[in-house]
């Protein structure tokens, strides 16, 4: 178990320096000058002195093998420089919106899978009914609805039914306040988002849960606990649930890279301050220090949840673990 | 060595003998209606939204971009079948022009995308070892970017517009394209017919071409449905944010940015239609892409 463990983990590290590179070499395949990008964007003119400045100040006037270096040596220590539009550190840019948007991506995954696991598995228990129509058709529209529509369509709504009971449409509050200061205000502001943004995430994984639920009742032992005369709810938790649930867990992890995608959306429908926010902002500004980190921010998290799921993976399945 | 090589064993394409039924391409459409009458119903949709935006100059009433300032936010009627924007533009007209912008960049993408990935999954499966590993290692690098993020880094560095578009989006579909291909190809290059054509002396890319490729054609076409949805839903997205296609083109996305919140009270129509075509279209392709899969996969019915 140990070796697994250890080799799991040294495997992460190739792939975040491999993401690293090939983030590197994006942000430098941008046409042209990005400083005269920059300093050409307002109109105005500019001197060949303030391009060097800039070529200076952004440390792209060395070669390409220090830069590179540079950039490897301050992901590691987090001094990943400074936002090029606002001037401050990117990582203080990062950390001020990292919480709320951590928050919904839990708080919709919680939601997905207190919805997905019980409603994939009564769909499979009671495959071709009307029920089991019903959650299909969830499922699949869950899978084709835009976050982002479905957000305008819950804000159409709520302001409309908070208007029509109290007079006044009620607006969530702007400001983050942490759960555990204000759970209230909090969930009043976090919850919609984190649900709409999770539909997606409890669809499929509503399907996968249906679908491996199906193939596991099938299984002899199944039959074989089944002619022993074993209640059906030992059956299905203890018996066909744990192994069924094996897939759904790897499409957890995977889906997770979904959900923040997702969320980059959401934050915008919602007006909230996160870093979903913050990389579109930083897109449209040309701010390239700020969306290199965050790409990178992404795909460490995106690394490390499914390192995480594997290995939890391996635990779940001795299989994997004595391999 | 050419193909008239004096083999008595020349390899065959697999499908000459093992489809027993010949049908023809109606028949074979007839048979998959009855068989799959909720593929059907997505096969419908994905038709009906491909003829709109084929032929978007005829059924739209009205031209997309004009605007009408005597008639702004106005509700559905007859005049404007789904109302009008917060510009006095003709919601329905802008849904069937931005059925051709949606089904463009879906297309355009799916199918680049899709073919790099089939090319690079078969060929890392036929050649195994240690360039099948760095290839691996590096569609494992690109798969660590999800999709949104990867393409709106890219549409960072080439600015939007739906040529850029196009490219954002193609890229990161190609590392998932080839994972699956190449899973489904790994089997087939054990299979005799393959050692058969290498004894014929056939070349690595007439063996990969003509004798891999069409086999792995079933999870590829399942797969390809599945894309255009997803590069559907990716480009509403780019476009909502503002950094897909720009306006004045019609597309669903850009629909749903500005007026739509602004005015979601007042005029609800101007937020919900747009969506409601992203949300059936991508329904469309994904009902025909599960009901293809049961078509062609025999293994996976039933579930």
């Amino acid at each position: 178990m140990f070796r697994y463990i250890m080799t799991r983990v040294l495997a992460v590290i190739p792939t975040l320096i491999g993401a690293a590179t090939l983030v590197f070499i994006l942000m430098r395949l941008i046409p042209g000058d990005i400083c005269v990008v920059r300093l050409g964007s307002g109109g105005g003119s500019f001197s060949e002195h303030s391009v060097q400045m800039c070529h200076a100040e952004l440390g792209i006037d060395r070669p390409m093998i220090v830069q590179f270096a540079e950039f490897i040596w301050g992901l590691f220590t987090l001094n990943l420089g400074n936002s090029m539009w606002s001037g401050k550190p990117v990582v203080l840019e990062i950390a001020a919106r990292l919480p709320i948007s951590l928050e919904i991506a839990l708080l919709a995954a919680i939601v997905a899978i207190v919805i997905a696991i019980p409603l994939g598995t009564i769909s499979a228990l009671k495959q071709n009914t009307w029920l089991d129509l019903v959650v299909r058709t969830f499922a699949i529209a869950g899978i084709a609805t835009p976050s982002f529509w479905l957000g305008i369509l819950s804000i159409i709504m709520v302001l409309d039914v908070t208007q029509a009971i109290t007079g006044t449409p009620w607006m969530p509050p702007i400001d983050y306040v942490p759960l555990w200061k204000d759970p209230i205000r909090n969930l009043s502001m976090t919850l919609l988002p984190a649900i709409t943004v999770g539909y997606r995430y409890a669809a499929v994984s509503m399907r996968m849960t249906r679908s491996t639920m199906l193939e596991v009742m099938r299984e002899d032992y199944i039959r074989t606990a089944r002619a022993k005369g074993l209640l059906a709810k030992i059956i299905i938790n203890r018996h066909a649930l744990k192994n069924a649930l094996l897939p759904v867990v790897t499409l957890l992890g995977i889906e997770f890279a979904f959900l923040i995608g997702g969320l980059v959306v959401t934050e915008q429908v919602f007006n909230l301050n996160g870093i979903g926010r913050l990389f579109v902002l930083a897109v449209q500004n040309q701010d390239y220090t700020l969306t290199q980190a965050l790409v990178m921010l992404v795909v460490a998290i995106f690394v490390l949840t499914n390192l995480v799921v594997d290995l939890l993976y391996a635990w779940l399945d001795p299989r994997i673990r004595f391999a | 060595m050419s193909a008239s090589a004096p083999f008595q064993f020349a390899p065959q394409p697999v499908t000459e003998d093992a489809v027993v039924i010949k049908r023809s391409a109606l028949a074979t459409t007839l048979y998959f209606c009855r068989r799959q009458p909720v593929g059907t119903l997505g096969m419908a949709i994905v038709l009906i939204i491909g003829i709109a935006g084929l032929g978007a100059e005829w059924f739209a009433p009205y031209n997309p971009t004009s605007n009408d300032f005597t008639a702004m936010t106005e509700a559905p009627s007859w005049t404007h079948l789904l109302g009008t924007d917060q510009l006095g533009r003709d919601i329905f007209s802008r849904i069937v022009f931005g059925a051709r912008t949606a089904l463009i960049v879906g297309f355009s993408s799916a199918i680049v995308g899709g073919f790099v990935g089939l090319v690079l999954g078969v060929a890392s499966a036929y050649f195994g070892g240690r360039s099948d590993m760095i290839l691996q290692r590096f569609m494992d690098i690109l798969m660590a970017f999800p999709l949104i993020i990867m393409a709106l880094a890219i549409v960072s560095i080439f600015g939007t517009g739906v040529h850029n578009v196009i490219v954002a989006i193609t890229i990161p579909l190609i590392p998932r394209c080839a994972r699956v291909v190449r899973s489904s190809a790994l089997p087939i290059r054990e299979v005799p017919y393959v050692d058969a054509a290498r004894a014929c002396g056939f070349g690595h890319t007439r063996i990969i071409l003509r004798h891999m490729v069409p086999n792995v054609m079933a999870p590829f076409l399942i797969m390809l449905t599945a894309f255009v949805g997803q590069a559907i839903l990716a480009e509403a997205s780019l476009s909502y944010l503002g950094l897909g296609v720009q306006e004045p083109v019609p597309a669903w996305g850009l629909m749903l940015q500005g007026g739509a919140e602004e005015y979601a009270t007042t005029a609800p129509w101007i937020a919900v239609f747009p969506g409601l075509a992203i949300m059936l279209t991508v329904f469309g392709f994904n009902l025909f892409g599960d009901a293809l899969r049961d078509a062609l996969d025999p293994k996976l019915r039933e579930r």
